[in-house]
């Protein structure tokens, strides 16, 4: 089974290439590897709100995914919108092929403050376990350690772990993806 | 197995359409879309939402506010979300006077979409707690509370359905704990009795003699204590239904009783000389094969026509496995207001361990099962390791199920094979439990080329 990483546009290669690490150890039995092309991420920006359509941009990551993979996820540096909600962190079909993660407001730099490469990397790692749960299926979950937790907010993106907990764990061990915190522990 | 509230969310604009969906699915939700007013208010009366989110402008025909009008008139119990782009104050109190719950102005922040949705759904549960309380409370059942997606307990339910309004005798048949007195009342809140009482009697439970004075009540001296005159079930339940429970476990003599009542519908209190006029529905139900017990000579045949009017029979819950996640699930939720322990849902692995059983004390036991489990777990979902308890009972049953033509040698083999996977693959463990030693188990693992 392969997963396939997409660069959405110009991407921070540390951290494509710690997702990469990541991933490969997290989800055990899949066989990681970095998408041949880099993705346009022309035609998606919107004037009026400064920001790049997030819908169209999955649309895209989909329609990439080579005929052996079974899923992809693609890391952008853009900021994300859709219609009705001011910003999205990322964005994934659940139980489809695809999710999309941006690191544009996981960067303290989009707030102003100092560079830090390695809590964007942790927080990359989060929302990146985050989405794929949903590409296999999982939906949010109400325990707040949970990386399948909702994070609306930076300060709960920090908050969360970046493992799944035990109910959703076994779900994804279930879907052949991934182990839960308590079999980690095990 | 989490219960999956259903939203809908209108809009002309196809990517906002979607993209809303798409983001509350990741929330769990079941999300329609509709393109116009036209489409949600059609997708309205075919289906039950419990969030409506409704773009204010949209061209054609029927505009945000009509659409949530003939909404709110179709399904007024529904919550209403109205989105606009154009955030004036005339539309948000128009919005608002017509029923609006909630009025939001896109682009909004994801945390209040989110606070919204959780500030709804909050109140949807607290809303179906509600319900489920009050009608635990006043003991009321009506058809939609027997859950079943069983073909056969559909054509069951059809026919409760046909028979509610009659004055009949009914006979229900089945098992224990499939459901025989929740049928009753069923059928009872379905009839023009419902207003009366529905009186329930279990025939089983009591002596002959105190069995009599529970259904016909005594006189004053009737017997030693009787100290004043005592209505008995059947008076109680005058104008409404009485619900006999066992009643193939009766006397002979409360037989005969019986049958001069549902003849005559009159009878003397025990003790008593002045007949009894009463206007009673008498719903009968039992386990035991009462065909039998007349071959037999063990109950009146003229009783057992007289209640046989019409015959309802259940089937047991392992012929009608396809219920017991519904089941469940809903007992999950039942249960966890009654005991004051919340498990918001029941694994999928969970959920195939419930499916291997055979269920023998049925709903019943179902119910139990996932009370026991509820009560014992740690965890917010139920799993397979809460439910444990009945995986020795499997394995008696697939160990002992073996059909007549099955070798010694087969035996052995199923046997091994159910210790091994109880212990889990431990060898010594399983020698112990099959009273082998650890040697003698390999050669036959070997030999029979069991897994472990």
């Amino acid at each position: 089974m392969k997963l396939y990483v997409a660069e959405v546009g110009d991407v921070d290669e540390a951290v494509i290439r710690d997702l990469e690490a990541r991933i490969g150890e997290r989800f055990a039995g899949w066989d990681v590897s970095r998408l041949g092309e880099r993705l346009e991420v022309a035609g998606t920006w919107d004037e009026g709100r400064r920001q790049f359509a997030s819908t169209e941009l999955l649309r895209r990551v989909v329609a990439a995914l080579p005929a052996d993979g079974s899923k992809i996820v693609g890391v952008t540096e853009c900021d994300l919108f859709i219609p009705m909600l001011s910003f999205l962190f990322g964005q994934a079909q659940v139980g489809g092929p695809a999710a999309l993660v941006s690191l544009a407001r996981l960067r303290p730099e989009f707030y102003g403050l100092a560079a830090a490469p390695d809590v964007v990397r942790e927080r990359a790692r989060k929302e990146c376990f985050h989405e794929l749960g949903h590409a296999f299926g999982l939906v949010h979950c109400e325990d707040r350690e949970c990386v399948m937790s909702l994070s609306t907010t930076l300060a709960q993106v920090d908050e969360k772990g970046d493992e799944y907990c035990e109910g959703c764990g076994g779900k994804a061990e279930v879907r052949g993806f991934a182990k839960g915190r308590s079999e980690e522990r095990e | 197995m989490k219960r999956q509230w259903r939203i809908l969310v209108v809009d002309d604009e196809e990517v906002m359409c979607e993209s809303l969906a798409a983001w509350l699915r990741e929330d769990g939700f079941a999300v329609d879309t509709a393109p116009s007013g036209a489409a949600a208010v059609a997708l309205a009366r075919a289906n039950d939402y419990a969030i409506y989110f409704i773009d204010l402008k949209m061209p054609g025909g029927m505009d945000g506010i009509e659409a949530m009008m003939t909404i709110r008139e179709l399904r007024p119990e529904a919550a209403v979300v109205i989105i606009t782009a154009y955030a004036t104050v005339d539309t948000a109190i128009t919005a608002m006077k017509e029923g609006a719950q909630e009025y939001i102005v896109k682009p909004c922040n994801p945390a209040e979409i989110s606070l919204l949705v959780n500030r709804i759904i909050k109140v949807k549960n607290l809303e179906r707690e509600n319900t489920l309380l009050r009608q635990k409370l006043a003991g009321q059942y009506r058809f939609q509370d027997i859950l079943t997606k069983n073909g056969r307990m559909q054509q069951v339910l059809e026919l409760v359905r046909e028979i509610a309004p009659l004055r009949s005798t009914v006979l229900v048949r089945g098992e224990s704990g499939t459901g025989k007195e929740l049928v009753a009342r069923a059928i009872h809140n379905c009839s023009d009795r419902a207003g009366k009482a529905f009186v329930a009697v279990s025939c089983a439970a009591l002596a002959e003699t105190l069995l009599e004075t529970e259904l016909f009540g005594h006189e004053k001296g009737a017997f030693t204590g009787a100290n004043g005159q005592v209505r008995g079930k059947f008076e109680l339940a005058d104008g409404g239904t009485l619900f006999l429970d066992e009643i193939g476990d009766i006397s002979p003599k409360l037989q005969r009783d019986l049958l001069r009542v549902l003849q005559e519908r009159a009878f003397f209190r025990v003790g008593g000389t002045e007949e009894v006029r009463v206007d009673v529905r008498v719903i009968a139900a039992t386990h035991v094969d009462l065909e039998r017990a007349v071959a037999e000579g063990h109950f009146r045949e003229d009783l057992f026509y007289r209640l046989n009017v019409i015959e309802v029979k259940l089937p047991p819950l392992r012929e009608r496995k396809e219920d017991i996640p519904l089941l469940a699930h809903h007992f999950l939720e039942q249960l966890s207001l009654e005991v004051g322990k919340r498990a918001a849902e029941i694994s999928e692995g969970a959920v195939g361990l419930l499916m291997e059983h055979d269920w023998p004390g049925n709903v019943r036991e179902l119910e139990n099962a996932v009370e026991r489990a509820l009560v014992t777990s740690r965890g917010q979902v139920l799993s397979e390791t809460d439910f444990q308890f009945l995986r020795a009972s499997i394995e008696r049953r697939q160990g002992a199920g073996a059909p007549d033509s099955m070798t010694l040698e087969e035996l052995e083999k199923r046997a091994i094979a159910a210790t091994l996977k109880r212990t889990v693959g431990n060898i010594k463990e399983a020698a112990a439990s099959l009273g082998i030693d650890r040697s003698t188990l390999y050669d036959k693992i070997k030999r029979y080329g069991i897994a472990r």
